[in-house]
């Protein structure tokens, strides 16, 4: 039966979808509609990234998801479950050892190569939505380029806040053409939209997909004078020391303690495997929590 | 000299109604021209035609672009026309909602046509978007804040600016004074003529108002039920109107 059916999805649906990411790939950046399926679990849980997910998957792939940066919260191991009994793969929690890794909200600090894919799970694709809420006008203007409105917005935030204050979601221009939301990852994540592996975005109940080949040429918008700026906490790491990953704030007792930690799981894991301790950190033990 | 705007035997119907049939009329550059009409009787269908914004079922609209001369706007390609829209071309609505984005703030608002165009530089942006206010009359203080904290003049004065920002040849106004009270519309009026003389600019100024016309166009246009029933110089059509329409319409005007 898992021969038949293999990822949960019927054989049909995963060659429609199989062709809407060859679209997107050809087209990069561009929103390419699919028939997105019920799946079970609710919209905003990732059921955009579940289906390119399993459109891709195949049954020697090693899969890794990601929530948040982090593989053990609810989001995360759910997906990861789920695949581990719809379609038997092998699962992993290393990021290296994935070939296919599905994401919510984080580009892992580690680089990918390129024989690994990167699904991103997206709630709402069209970057323009909040300042034109046609849809028809959305698509006239990304066919005809006309994407001054996308800097209203940076302007509107230069104004309010003195600088660009879009701090995730932060808008991007794919090959000087269509203007893409690269899903709600931190603008720190950004610079490293033009990596090696293959990207594929994934919008289930927006009923889109879209994607990035690698080394594709991803630019955020900016002004001459006010230029993009990737910004983290100004922190190291408390438990592994790094000092160039995206952190997590989080808060410790009721008197205002607080420690930043990576916010990429694996990454602070094989840090603190390999020695490094933060400024709050113990010493790392192997099957330790 | 070439026209700045030809228009020629434009008709537009709506299933078997007329909107409006039979229109023609030469724009010269720095001309005025004004519509009138009583409700319904096709200015606001003409407009939409002439503008670009509702396709007429017949007829040609010729535009004398900087770059290539005269073309007709309407068998122009859609990304064309549309640059047209937002660089030589402007359109000041009667409700300024329509015009404006009313969440985003009176610098936004104006700098909205300048970063469609390619600005890219937030400092200059805000210069001009600035520098407009104050030819509008807005307070420089009020750059930020949105247009649903302004009055109902400041929200058209706001309008005025943000459609003249890139220095349009031709600018189509669709009753620009309507709800506005009488002293307020006087002072648009006063800028407005202020503006369109100082600029140099051609409009088309669509309005029941007969005083708008008599303040801003040199020429007018009288419309009854879709087609035009007496054209000429502004104040000849008004002191010596020969159509028994426009006499009525003339005579109509209360007198304080």
């Amino acid at each position: 039966m898992s021969d038949y059916n293999f990822a949960y999805l019927d054989e049909q649906t995963k060659r429609m979808i199989r062709r809407a990411i060859l679209k997107g790939l050809a087209i990069p950046g561009y929103q390419v509609p699919f028939a997105s399926r019920e799946m079970p679990m609710p919209y905003g849980w990732g059921t955009g990234g579940v289906q390119v997910s399993a459109a891709c998957l195949t049954p020697t792939d090693t899969f890794k998801v990601i929530d948040q940066g982090a593989d053990d919260t609810t989001n995360a191991v759910s997906i990861r479950k789920f695949f581990e009994k719809t379609a038997g793969v092998a699962t992993t929690e290393e990021t290296a050892r994935a070939s296919l890794i599905q994401t919510r909200h984080r580009i892992p600090e580690e680089a990918l190569s390129e024989d690994q894919i990167l699904v991103y799970q997206v709630p709402i694709p069209e970057p323009l939505r909040f300042l034109e809420p046609s849809e028809v006008e959305t698509r006239k203007m990304h066919s005809l380029e006309e994407y001054g409105l996308m800097h209203v917005k940076l302007y509107e935030d230069i104004s309010q806040h003195g600088a660009i204050a879009t701090a995730y979601a932060y808008p991007v221009k794919v090959e000087g053409r269509y203007v893409m939301d690269p899903s709600p990852i931190p603008k720190f994540d950004n610079p490293k939209l033009g990596m090696a592996a293959i990207q594929l975005f994934g919008a289930g109940r927006e009923q889109r997909i879209y994607a990035l080949p690698p080394f594709t040429r991803v630019v955020s918008l900016d002004f001459e004078d006010h230029p993009f700026e990737p910004s983290k906490a100004d922190h190291d790491c408390d438990l592994c020391g790094a000092g160039d990953s995206y952190l997590d704030e989080v808060i410790v007792d009721d008197a205002g303690g607080r420690m930043f930690v990576c916010s990429d799981t694996d990454y602070c894991r094989s840090r603190r495997a390999a020695g490094h301790v933060g400024a709050q950190g113990a010493p790392y033990e192997e099957g330790a929590a | 000299m070439t026209p700045l705007l030809q228009v020629q035997d434009i008709a537009k119907f709506y299933g078997a109604r007329r909107g409006c049939e039979d229109v023609g009329f030469d724009l010269y550059p720095g001309e005025v021209m004004g519509i009138v009409g009583e409700s319904g009787s096709g200015k606001s269908t003409l407009l939409s035609c002439l503008a670009g914004h509702l396709p007429p079922d017949r007829g040609e609209v010729i535009f004398d672009t900087r770059a290539d001369g005269p073309r007709d706007t309407l068998s122009m390609s859609e990304p064309e026309r549309r640059m047209l829209m937002r660089t030589d071309w402007a359109f000041v609505h009667q409700h300024a909602r329509d015009g404006l984005r009313m969440g985003v703030s009176a610098g936004g608002n104006v700098g909205e046509r300048l970063m469609a165009v390619g600005a890219r530089h937030y400092g200059d942006i805000r210069d001009q978007a600035v520098d407009w206010l104050g030819r509008v009359e807005i307070a420089a203080d009020r750059v930020d804040d949105k247009p649903q904290a302004f009055s109902g003049g400041m929200q058209q004065r706001l309008q005025i600016a943000r459609n003249l920002v890139t220095g349009p040849r031709l600018v189509f106004m669709d009753e620009p004074t309507g709800g506005l009270d009488v002293s307020v519309q006087a002072r648009l009026l006063d800028l407005l003529r202020g503006l369109v003389r100082e600029m140099g600019l051609s409009a088309i100024i669509v309005t029941h108002d007969l005083a708008v016309v008599r303040l801003l166009a040199d020429r007018l246009m009288v419309m009854k039920d879709g087609r035009v029933v007496e054209d000429g110089l502004t104040d000849q059509v008004l002191d010596d109107p020969q159509h028994g329409y426009t006499q009525l319409l003339v005579s109509s005007v209360l007198q304080v």
